[in-house]
Parts: structure tokens; sequence; C-alpha cells
């Protein structure tokens, strides 16, 4: 079983849903970035999403285009994310780790050596913005094939015509973007997710996770309900940016800010409502 | 029916794509979010009813004559054609140089083919507002001025970096009643302008068309917006036979390229005439190998930006780089899809005119013959004052005009060291 199956299975069995903290790798620099990392899984995330920068994140709101930046000026490469990851798992063997970013990276980098180095470094699945159904043949064979999951965006646009189109291509779990519209801008609404999420479950066993508009503990832990998992990305991407000095660099306080804003999301997700 | 001027039996043809897929062989496609993804698929399936649609072609075409002045003339240009023979090489020797006058359609430039047609598909579609993208303005202008004729509401995205070297095409887009919103992320050029009109779409997808201003962008829009701008091309062909004669064809078309709208709609009626030799000019910048140009297909590679697979200039790690050109029109470090494809089939080929070419052709081009250009068709003009002098004097070229020149004299001015 992979990580992301069993650490939802195990999730399951507790009766709560999963929550899993996105940030920007790199963001402010490697060293904030990976003591972030290994520091999450201790202050409750169930899953990390991890983005990978790049210039023209056109997904993205403000808050994650300007980490993007603060990233790619600190020298993030893929190279570097991988030897992030690398880092984490020798630490951590059960925390699935999804890398979430655009393609062209991964195109320059080599969609096969991608893969293969993806796998090696313990990656465990692969959202991929810019990547819909029909352009997947360049990555989602070869990555399927190593084990590596493609987690796959359902929208509020997306009918019920291309549901299973969409859903079909997809595993590990599903990621549900809470609102059509860009990271980070609005916040998602618990009526239309009630409705929206048993939508999705008619086509798909794969456990669900609500993204996009989620900002507080409260938010986080009714998506967490509704669905099977909450991400949240831009409301801790802001405090890490809001921690810095004028410069642009970390303050000693940072990596403890970002992680009580984690513990506080993961107290309302376990709380049980 | 005309008599047929190409041999009647080609092995294959350059105007088959795209296929389903929206591909040019490997380029193209539909690189888009899923939350984007019905959308595109919904103008894909709109377009496709309005082609087979008498009445929006009829339409289209009567605001093309009535409202944009079509068909632009074509334009002998004697002087030049006069000062490049006297350059030759080989006495006798110099082409003769026609110019297609896009400048001479209202707004100024060619964009307005292409945003007629997605205005009345936007009407059809029944949206209620518009977004463009633009990087010189050229765009920006023509979509404003259509939704203005329409009534529609318009909101315009442009680096903030843009908005304040065209500041007489910002005033005018807002003068026509366009809201337009000064693009900040990244370097606040054409690119970013595209990320945040990209952006602003998926965040008002019920309501809102996006109209992009080239042949780049996710399937359908490079078809789309080649078929609108192939009225360019379509028109040449029968006013050089009123010139030279019944079933005479250029022998060089040229035309400058940032994503490649005008140059595409000049060639693609050509594509399949083999005798007809093509050229698309890159900008230059301060040189193809300096890092300041932005010559997609001479310095980039293939990769993934802005929903299709294309020619990109990027660096080793596939981030995207900025171009550079002295022309706000042709610093887009993309280029449309079709044009990556005819690149590698070798049909068309592509070659770039720097900054200081460019300047220099658009002062020949002022003086002697009265016409000022954009910068953007001074590239290709540069192009041509290199290439018509190795030619036969009975050669033909056709370059497109594509803009006129008023926004630019700023600029020129600037260059120049002339304080107006």
């Amino acid at each position: 079983m992979s990580r992301i199956a069993a650490r939802f299975a195990e999730l399951k069995k507790q009766g709560r849903g999963a929550l899993i903290p996105f940030l920007e790798a790199y963001d402010p620099d490697p060293a904030t970035s990976m003591a972030l990392l290994r520091g999450l899984p201790g202050a409750g995330a169930d899953l990390i999403e991890i983005g990978v920068p790049f210039t023209d994140p056109m997904a993205d709101g403000p808050i994650i285009q300007l980490a993007s930046q603060r990233a790619l000026k600190a020298g993030a490469t893929m190279a570097g994310v991988l030897a992030m990851v690398r880092d984490f798992r020798t630490e951590d063997t059960t925390t699935p780790i999804i890398l979430m970013g655009y393609l062209n990276p991964i195109l320059s980098y080599g969609a096969e050596r991608f893969v293969t180095d993806a796998q090696a470094s313990g990656v465990d699945g692969l959202i991929v913005v810019d990547m819909p159904p029909e352009e997947a043949e360049v990555l989602a064979p070869t990555a399927l094939a190593a084990g590596l999951d493609i987690i796959r965006l359902v929208a509020p646009t997306t009918d019920d015509e291309r549901l299973p189109l969409v859903l079909k291509a997809s595993s590990g779990f599903v990621y549900y973007v809470a609102l059509a519209g860009i990271t980070g801008t609005r916040s998602a609404d618990p009526e239309a997710l009630r409705k929206a999420i048993p939508r999705v479950r008619q086509h798909t066993d794969l456990p669900i996770a609500i993204g996009f508009g989620i900002r507080t503990p409260e938010q986080a832990g009714e998506a967490s309900r509704i669905a099977d998992g909450a991400v949240v990305g831009s409301a801790l991407v802001d405090t890490l940016h809001k921690s810095l000095d004028e410069q642009g660099r970390a303050r000693p306080d940072s990596v403890r800010l970002v992680l009580d804003q984690v513990r506080g999301l993961a107290e309302a997700v376990r709380s049980g409502g | 029916m005309n008599k047929p001027v190409t041999p009647p039996v080609r092995p294959n043809t350059f105007k088959s794509g795209p296929d389903s897929a929206g591909r040019f062989g490997g380029f193209g496609g539909r690189y888009v979010a899923e939350t984007l993804m019905p959308l595109i698929l919904e103008v894909e399936a709109a377009y496709a009813a309005a082609k087979k649609d008498p009445g929006f072609d009829k339409e289209w075409r009567r605001l093309l004559k009535d409202y944009v002045g079509r068909p632009s003339p074509l334009w002998l240009a004697e002087r030049l054609t006069e000062h490049c023979a006297s350059l030759a090489p080989r006495r006798g020797d110099g082409a003769k140089i026609y110019f297609k006058r896009e400048d001479l359609n209202h707004t100024g430039a060619h964009k307005i083919n292409a945003v007629l047609g997605q205005i009345l598909l936007a009407r059809r579609m029944g949206k209620k507002r518009v977004i463009a993208e633009t990087g010189a303005g050229q765009h920006g202008v023509a979509t404003a001025t259509a939704c203005a004729l329409f009534g529609l509401p318009c909101t315009v995205f442009m680096g903030a970096t843009d908005v304040e070297r065209q500041k007489p095409n910002v005033f005018r887009m807002k003068l026509l009643g366009a809201e337009v919103v000064p693009v900040t992320s990244g370097a606040a050029t054409l690119k970013d302008a595209m990320n945040e009109a990209l952006r602003h779409w998926v965040s008002n997808v019920d309501d809102t068309y996006y109209c992009i201003g080239t042949v780049a962008g996710p399937h359908p829009y490079p078809v789309m917006v080649r078929d609108f701008q192939s009225v360019i091309g379509e028109e040449v062909r029968w006013q050089l036979a009123e010139f030279e004669g019944e079933g005479r064809l250029p022998d060089v078309l040229s035309a400058a390229i940032g994503g490649g709208s005008n140059a595409l709609g000049l060639f693609y009626p050509f594509l399949d005439d083999p005798s007809v030799e093509i050229y698309g000019v890159e900008a230059g910048g301060h040189g193809v190998d300096t890092p300041e140009h932005a010559a997609s297909l001479t310095g980039g590679r293939p990769g993934v930006l802005h929903g299709n697979r294309t020619y990109l200039l990027q660096d080793e790690h596939g981030q995207i780089l900025e171009g550079h050109s002295i022309s706000a029109g042709l610093d887009y470090p993309g280029i449309g899809p079709e044009h990556s494809w005819l690149h590698e089939m070798g049909r068309v080929k592509y070659e770039n005119a720097t900054d200081k070419e460019a300047l220099d052709a658009f002062q020949l081009c002022t003086k002697l013959e009265g016409i000022i250009p954009a910068l953007e068709p001074a590239h290709a003009l540069a192009h041509v004052l290199r290439l018509a002098p190795t030619l036969p004097a009975d050669k033909i070229i056709v370059m497109c005009m594509s803009g006129r020149g008023d926004k630019d004299i700023f600029t020129v001015a600037d260059h120049l060291g002339v304080s107006i």
C-alpha cells in the first residue's frame, strides 16, 4: 500500500479527516524551508504538499506568487526540492509528500528522470496544475508505473460529463478546488461544498481533500469533515511572509509561528467538530 | 474559379492543423488548470458552431468592411524598392517591395481583425464582459474599441512596466471606457499580463470572455486567431494579382513575430504554395547572442506556458525568461505553436532583426515612403532591406505592415536622444 493510501486508511480508522499543509519549497531560504518541513508532522500535518517554484504560477494568487519569487531568488531548483524530500525521508518514512507545481520545470528536468528521482527521493504524489488528463501522456504513465500518484484537481466548473474523465485519471486522492478562482483570494463556501463533495463521491472511491479558500481552523475542521481532508496553503505562506524582516529574511520566530498555526489547524481537524 | 497556380498534387499540406487536440505536430494543446478546462472546451464548441453559421461570417465581414475599412491596401513601396536596388551587389537586382497596409485599419493595427471575430463570438456565447491582455497596447485598444462598439464592459491587463512606457495607448483604452489593470507580478510585462488575465478568467468563469490577442494560448485560440487574421493573406492573394497579373504569387513573404498573429495571417493562405518563400522575423533585441532578445525560436527551446507547448525563452531549470525588445509588442518569451511547427517542418524560415536594425528601418521607411511604421513591422522591414538587394528585380516581396508607429514615436525619440 502506498504511503498516501495507508495514511488515509489510518485516518479513516481514527474517524477523522486529514490536515494537508502546503508550503513553497525554499521559501524564504533552503534552511528555513527544511526546518518547516521537518516540523510539520510533529505539528499535526497528516500529509504534506510542497510547492515547486515556477516563474509563472497561473493558478496561484499573490501570496503564493510572491513565495515562488522568494524561493527562486533563494536558488530553488527541481534538484534542490527533491533533495529536501530526501533529507526529510531520513527522519520520516510515513508522512506522504506531494509535490505541487507546473509542468514546465518537470519537462525541463526531463519527465522520466524526474519520475525516477522523485520516486527515489521519497515523493508519493504529484499535482501538476497545468496538466489536465488530456495532456497527461507526457508524465502520467511513467509516474504511475513508478508508484507515484497523480492527484487531480476537480473544480466547481468540472461538469458531470467531464467528471468521470478527470477521476479516471486520478490516483491517491482527489483535490477538490473549493472555488472557481486562484489560491488564497476568497473563502470557500461550506454550503456549496456540502453539495459538491457528494457529487464527486458518486464517481470515485478515492479520498477527497478540499483546497483553495481554506484559511482558518474552523474552515479546515469543517472541510475535513465534509470531505476526507483539508489543504491549507496561502494562510500559512502568508504567516511566513509576514514573519520575515524588511529584507525578506526569516526571523528567529518564523518557523515557530508557522508551525503554531499548523497546530491550531490540526487541533480543529482532530476535535471532531 | 481561378486557374490553379500551384502544382495540383502535393504529397501533404501545411494547412491541415491543428488536430482535434489542438496540436500542430508536437506543439499547441490545452495545458490549463482543470478550472479553466471546461471554459476552453466551451469556447471551442462555440467557435466550431459559429464557423458553420454563414450569418456569423457575414456580420464579421460587414464589420471588417464598414468599421475597420478593409480591404487594407496593398502598397507598392517604390522608393524603398529603388533604395534597395541602389544597394544591390549586382547591377539591375533589387526585388519589388509591397506593403500590406494593416496600419491603415481602424485602431491602427491588424489586431482588430481577430478582436471583432472574438467579440462576436463572445456575444453568441452570451458573455457579459470581456477581458484581454496587452503588451504594447494595440490589442488592448482594439479590444476596448470593439467593446465600446457593442456596449460590453472591458478589462485590460497590462504589465505595469508597459503601462509606463505606452501611456498614449493606456489613455486611449480609458477613453474607450475600458478598465486598465496594471500587473505588478513577475517582470510586469506581457507574459505577466497574460498570467493575470488567465487568473482573472478562472475567478470569473460564468460571465467573462477572454479575448486573446495572438495565435498563442490554449486551443482553440491559436487556430481561431489564425483563421480571423488569415483575411490578411487572402486579400494579398487577389490584390497582388490586380497589380501583377492573374495568378502571380509573391516570391517572398515577410512579417514580424511576437506571438505571431499578423505573420500567420499573412502566411497561412500561402503555406501550400511551394514557390512562396516565407520569413518570420523575431525580435533580436540587443542581439541573439546576448541574453537581451525575444527570439523564442532562435534562442529558446520547447516548453509549456500559457496553455500551449511551444518554443520558449527559458533557463536550464525551465523557469521562463523575460524577452527583451525595443518593441513592447514583441517582447513575449513564447511564440504561437503553429510557428513552432512550421519552424520544425522548415516551411517558414525564422530570422531576426535587432533593436538597432528596426530603428534604422523605422526611420528609412518614414523618410522614403511617408509611412511611420510601428516598431513591430520595422523588424520585418529590416529583414526585407537585407533581402531585397540580393534578389533579382522580377522578384516580389510582400511585407506585412502590421501597425502604425504613432504609439512608438516617444520610444524612438528616446533612443535617438531627442526629447519631445
